[in-house]
């Protein structure tokens, strides 16, 4: 017993290395911020493309339709590896000039994308055809129907999912170490392997956890809060 | 005078159950037809048809002399022209009452948000609910959703309203209310398209009643002819029904 708490719950190792894990941890936590605006803002290019109406329109309903399987299908670790270690070396502007947290963005808002796409998509569908109804019989077009009368009300209803993909994104961004981003996984790792001792991990963890608890919490009261207000319309 | 709306031949189906079988209609200018039949005759999707909610399979629906379905129509502009208030009012739940309103002449007609604002208030102010004017419709009574319902489309100032059971949503206290305005507006010589059960109403407000019957016009003319001797058998039995049913 005292040896597992020794190689876990070494205060004063978690304490030695929590300044550099913190560091790191803003790191996890800006790159969290930044890729969720991207995410939100690509993946509603993606869903709205899926919906788009008319046989004109099917080549980008298929690119987005594909997209969606492809990058959901796909471990984001590996998406990681391909745009961290595979785009820069194709010499191909912008992705050869990118820092390595800038490729993070790129890869994370690559995958969660497809996800939070899938999200938009199930509230649009959400939203009774009767609202487009009444739209286009005032005389709305097809795109002032979606931006004034569908999407607002989509994204009121898919709040709650969207802070679940929010809180995994959060935790993906310990994947990016692996291509060099130096962010507080990446530093409990340099500090533990000089140590041979897990506490670092540890006090990462608690910082990962401190951010995503409240997060879960959040989300639930607003489902909750949903469910309450659909009670009492009904 | 041609007629303002001329409907010849109309055709539609779902899949392979056909809704419209046939439909020849006309409406002249201030005139106010009720449609009555069973529900499933196809009263709803006529009227959804007018409005281009739905295509037609066949036949021609013209406003004002021109084509109003088919290709090359502009079917934002039919729509401006053409006011539709639907059974369960389909109000937007994420806007106030005002904005309701306001919505389709500031992004349909390029109107300023003081022009539409100014083109709203009377018509709120009498329907009462001006006060209610910040209001979210889920705070509003079925009667009063409904009549900014009508309100809202009357802000875009149609030549042709079609209201499609206005009133079969709304529980029996709060029909009155809402039939009130309908009746103002035959007064002041709207033009209407009335589908609806309330026979009565119908009777009262129609310069002419279609009884419709399987997707088909089986029977028009004056309320009084209609009501008390039509002359299809089906529209009697119908009429026989809904007297047993106490709504006649």
């Amino acid at each position: 017993m005292d040896r597992i708490l020794a190689q876990f719950f070494d205060w004063e190792l978690i304490a030695e290395s929590l300044p550099g894990v913190l560091r790191g941890f803003r790191t996890n936590l800006t790159l969290m911020v930044v890729a969720e605006l991207c995410v939100l803002v690509w993946a509603l290019v993606l869903a709205l493309l899926r919906g788009l109406p008319g046989r004109a329109a099917a080549p980008l309903r298929w690119f987005a339709i594909g997209y969606i399987d492809f990058f959901r299908g796909l471990p984001a670790l590996v998406v990681i590896y391909l745009v961290g270690f595979g785009l820069p070396q194709t010499g191909v502007a912008p992705f050869s000039e990118m820092s390595l947290y800038q490729l993070a963005v790129v890869a994370l808002t690559l995958v969660y994308g497809a996800y939070v796409a899938e999200v938009y998509r199930a509230g649009i569908e959400s939203v009774h055809w009767s609202q487009t109804a009444a739209s286009r019989s005032l005389g709305l077009s097809s795109t002032k129907t979606m931006r004034f009368v569908v999407l607002p009300q989509a994204v009121r209803r898919v709040i709650p999912p969207l802070l679940n993909d929010f809180i995994g994104l959060q935790k993906d961004t310990a994947l990016v170490g692996i291509i060099g981003v130096a962010e507080g996984f990446r530093r409990a790792q340099i500090f533990a392997g000089s140590r041979f001792n897990a506490s670092s991990y540890v006090g990462l963890a608690l910082c990962f956890v401190v951010i995503t608890i409240p997060l879960a919490r959040f989300t639930d009261y607003l489902i909750r809060r949903d469910q309450q207000r659909t009670l009492a319309a009904g | 005078m041609s007629a303002l709306l001329e409907l010849t031949g109309v055709e539609k189906s779902f899949g392979s159950a056909p809704v419209l079988r046939g439909v020849d209609l006309e409406l002249d200018e201030h005139e106010v037809v009720c449609l009555i039949g069973a529900s499933g005759s196809g009263k709803s999707t006529l009227l959804r048809c007018i409005n281009a909610l739905e295509p037609i399979d066949r036949g021609t629906i013209r406003l004002d002399g021109a084509a109003i379905a088919g290709r090359g129509v502009d079917l934002n502009r039919l729509r401006r022209e053409v006011g539709i208030v639907f059974q369960s009012f389909n109000l937007f739940p994420h806007m106030s009452v005002l904005r309701n309103v306001t919505l389709a002449p500031r992004e349909a007609l390029g109107m300023s948000k003081a022009d539409a604002v100014a083109r709203a208030r009377p018509l709120l102010e009498r329907i009462g609910l001006w006060d209610k004017r910040d209001a979210y419709p889920d705070r509003l009574s079925g009667g009063q959703q409904q009549r900014v319902a009508i309100v809202r489309a009357l802000a875009m100032q149609p030549k042709l309203m079609l209201l499609d059971e206005v009133t079969s949503a709304l529980d029996p206290e709060l029909v009155a209310e809402v039939l009130e305005i309908v009746r103002e507006l035959a007064a002041e010589g709207m033009t209407m398209l009335i589908a609806t059960h309330e026979m009565s109403f119908a009777r009262d407000i129609a310069h002419r009643v279609c009884f419709l019957d399987a997707g088909q016009i089986l029977e028009q003319g004056p309320p009084e002819q209609i009501f008390t001797a039509p002359q299809h058998p089906r529209t009697a039995a119908f009429l026989r029904r809904v007297i047993a049913a106490g709504r006649l």
